[in-house]
């Protein structure tokens, strides 16, 4: 019935678009392939559609490293579209934002951004882009069927994640799903530690940037790396490791295949594609760590949409942007279905609906028990963390070697950058 | 001696060429030696002399990548080679299915290298996929062809191979036709066998072809990307990187002037080993 509301919506301004063709204008929005929320923001799109003389026309892109690329090229030739979505954090504040972007500051909807989002797509004194999905939270998911099969509790520390690990597997199932086929998946293991890095060693991210730190000499840090080869050597982990990819792993978790998938909630959008009614089977606990005390989650920040300064129609561009993350804006995006985690946008009221896994999350958001993750903290983010996560997680270098190589492999990223002390 | 004017006149036919392969072949040679100096961003850079050869030379998987394109580029050569030269001295018999034969062999090349390699992905996923199910179907445990860090190169080799090898028999099959016959009649008269023909014929006189056939695939193999890139990114972990996928590596990474300076290496690499091996090779060809 949803869906053909929105059909409706979505005819009623192509029909409106066309009769008054004249007079709207057209803006293109550079858009990353696909996107699992896709739905969601063609619901904002129809409804501002609607609203204003303005369209929205899709342009797309590859996602990772292929679509960094593109853009980068795409800036340097100035040939950028009018809205851009892109990573948020380094990723994003590499493009040299106060150059080649349109800050927001003065804007009326300033105000409304949490100042942790804020904090990652600025440079200077602006900042540069909007919210564009919910909050991602990093940690473990799990099969809750399996859970209360096996009669076990959401662990606290390592020690009773490791415990019910070992009973999962004596019940013949597998305890870790990994997917390494999509090496990137490798690093969530790895990168959803950092609360418990953070919670052993407050200062680790400044000291890092500023190269007093080191992953190999920081045992806290190094933790990371044991914890991906630890699933390897007590056989927790799935067989074909190397053939499995992201896909598999979802269907995997879902069926109940696999009891743990170490990963972000940004992946329920896509399971929920597929898997709509097993979403109630699964949950979500933060990493955990040494401590039951200490235990928290690790948080991504929501993607983000900016405007190029190339644009000839920033106006309209800045329309669209306010509209995004109004209450209007924001009650299109939710009519497609719940969201799935909590929005970087200050008092929005959570719909009923919520998959259970973003409950969870949103449990640890709400007690505060949360650290940004490494990359918003700082800017160095070595390229190789992917192969050397696998490294270690299919044995075939010790943790310590992959943390030596590691920090090597940051040492170009911060050259890169010309940040001082390297 | 020509007048000036003469001279001009003939440089004048000259210069549309010239444009077009200054503007788009010397320009960007010479702008890659200069930016793989620098730390590059595309709209900005900074001179920073060596610094790019001295990261790209202490590139911990560059060793790898190293070793791996010298087996792979050797392996798919000379198994190119060898399979390529029996196919077709097969295929310049009498065989009345010789034609369809031949464009059998020849048909993978036509196909697109990211399909071949998206297909054998599957083919060689270790527990569904087709070859190692019909290994098991007669008792033997396939091995993860992929997956396994010892055996992922040799398996991008084997479906490289399979890819390429048409070409080589058709450069060797051109090559063995235009052995004169008398030589193998002179052999029959002397009571010669059929390997006798092969062994003292047909191999020393395509020699020529069999040259060409090396230079193409070893340096086919020492600057191949595509295949491995598909089939394995490198992995597992590092254990599979040729020096192409490094240096691609490192230009998703967003490291311009070191990827910059890693195809000046490999200009280098090439040009080192091709060059005396092209030299030593003529040197041995045997005129018809």
């Amino acid at each position: 019935m949803r869906r053909k509301l929105i059909v409706l919506a979505v005819m009623a301004a192509i029909a409106a678009a066309s009769g008054f063709a004249a007079d709207r204008q057209k803006l293109v929005w550079l858009q990353w392939t696909n996107e699992p929320q896709q739905k969601a923001i063609d619901a904002v799109v129809a409804a501002f559609q609607a609203k204003y003389p303005i369209d929205i026309e899709f342009e797309f892109k590859p996602g990772s490293s292929e679509g960094e690329n593109l853009v980068k090229t795409r800036i340097a030739a100035n040939d950028m579209p009018d809205l851009l979505t892109y990573n948020s954090g380094s990723l994003f504040q590499v493009l040299n934002l106060e150059k080649n972007f349109v800050d927001l500051s003065n804007e009326p909807f300033a105000s409304k951004l949490l100042d942790s989002f804020k904090s990652v797509v600025s440079a200077g004194k602006g900042f540069y882009a909007i919210p564009y999905q919910p909050i991602p939270a990093g940690g473990i998911l799990y099969n809750k069927k399996v859970y209360a099969e096996l009669g076990l509790k959401v662990p606290k520390t390592w020690k009773e994640f490791t415990a019910n690990c070992d009973k999962i597997k004596a019940a013949g199932k597998v305890a870790v799903i990994v997917s390494y086929k999509d090496d990137w998946t490798a690093q969530l293991l790895f990168l959803a530690d950092y609360y418990n890095l953070q919670a052993a060693y407050p200062k680790f991210a400044q000291d890092y940037t500023a190269n007093k730190a080191k992953f190999a000499t920081t045992p806290a840090a190094l933790r990371g790396f044991e914890k991906i080869q630890e699933m390897f050597t007590k056989g927790y982990i799935n067989k074909d490791p190397m053939a499995t990819t992201y896909d598999n792993a979802q269907a995997m978790l879902a069926n109940g295949e696999g009891a743990h998938y170490p990963m972000a909630t940004w992946v329920l959008a896509s399971i929920n594609q597929n898997f709509p009614d097993k979403m109630k089977d699964i949950g979500f606990f933060a990493q955990p760590g040494d401590s039951a005390d200490k235990n928290g989650v690790t948080l991504w920040m929501p993607t983000n949409i900016s405007i190029p300064k190339t644009s000839k129609k920033i106006d309209a561009a800045k329309k669209f942007l306010d509209f995004f993350v109004s209450a209007e804006g924001l009650a299109a995006y939710m009519s497609v279905g719940a969201p799935d985690g909590a929005f970087a946008i200050k008092n929005v009221k959570m719909p009923e609906g919520l998959f259970p896994a973003t409950k969870d999350a949103i449990t640890y958001i709400n007690a505060n028990k949360t650290a940004p993750a490494l990359e918003f903290l700082s800017p160095v983010k070595g390229p190789n963390l992917p192969q050397i996560c696998v490294e270690a997680g299919m044995g075939l270098k010790t943790p310590a070697e992959c943390a030596a190589e590691y920090d090597r492999d940051v040492e170009k990223q911060a050259k890169q950058l010309m940040l001082p002390g390297w | 001696m020509p007048s000036l004017t003469s001279r001009l006149y003939s440089y004048k036919f000259f210069i549309p060429a010239a444009i077009v392969y200054v503007l788009f072949f010397l320009a960007p040679t010479f702008l890659s030696f200069f930016f793989s100096l620098t730390i590059w961003t595309l709209s900005d850079w900074k001179f920073t002399g060596l610094d790019n050869f001295k990261i790209f030379l202490t590139e911990p998987s560059l060793n790898i990548g190293l070793r791996n394109s010298l087996v792979y580029a050797t392996a798919t050569c000379a198994l190119k080679v060898v399979i390529g030269f029996l196919l077709a001295a097969f295929l310049c018999t009498d065989l009345k299915t010789k034609g369809f034969l031949r464009s059998m062999i020849y048909f993978p090349n036509i196909l697109s290298t990211i399909a071949v390699g998206i297909i054998f992905g599957s083919l060689m996923h270790p527990s569904h996929g087709l070859i190692n199910t019909c290994l098991a179907a007669i008792g033997i445990k396939g091995p993860d062809w992929l997956g396994n860090p010892r055996m992922a190169l040799f398996s991008v080799v084997l479906v490289d191979v399979w890819k390429g090898v048409g070409i080589a028999m058709t450069i060797f099959i051109a090559g063995i036709q235009a052995i004169p016959q008398h030589y193998y009649e002179a052999l029959m008269i002397d009571g010669g066998t059929a390997f006798h023909k092969l062994r003292y014929i047909t191999l020393p006189l395509s020699r020529s072809s069999m040259n060409s056939v090396i230079m193409l695939a070893f340096i086919g193999g020492i600057r191949s990307f595509d295949l491995i890139w598909v089939m394995t990114k490198g992995g597992p972990g590092f254990t599979s990187d040729l020096i192409a996928s490094i240096i691609y590596k490192q230009l998703q990474g967003g490291f311009y002037g070191i990827s910059t300076a890693g195809n000046v290496v490999l200009f280098v690499i090439v040009s080192i080993i091709a060059v005396p091996m092209y030299r030593f090779l003529t040197k041995v060809e045997v005129d018809l």
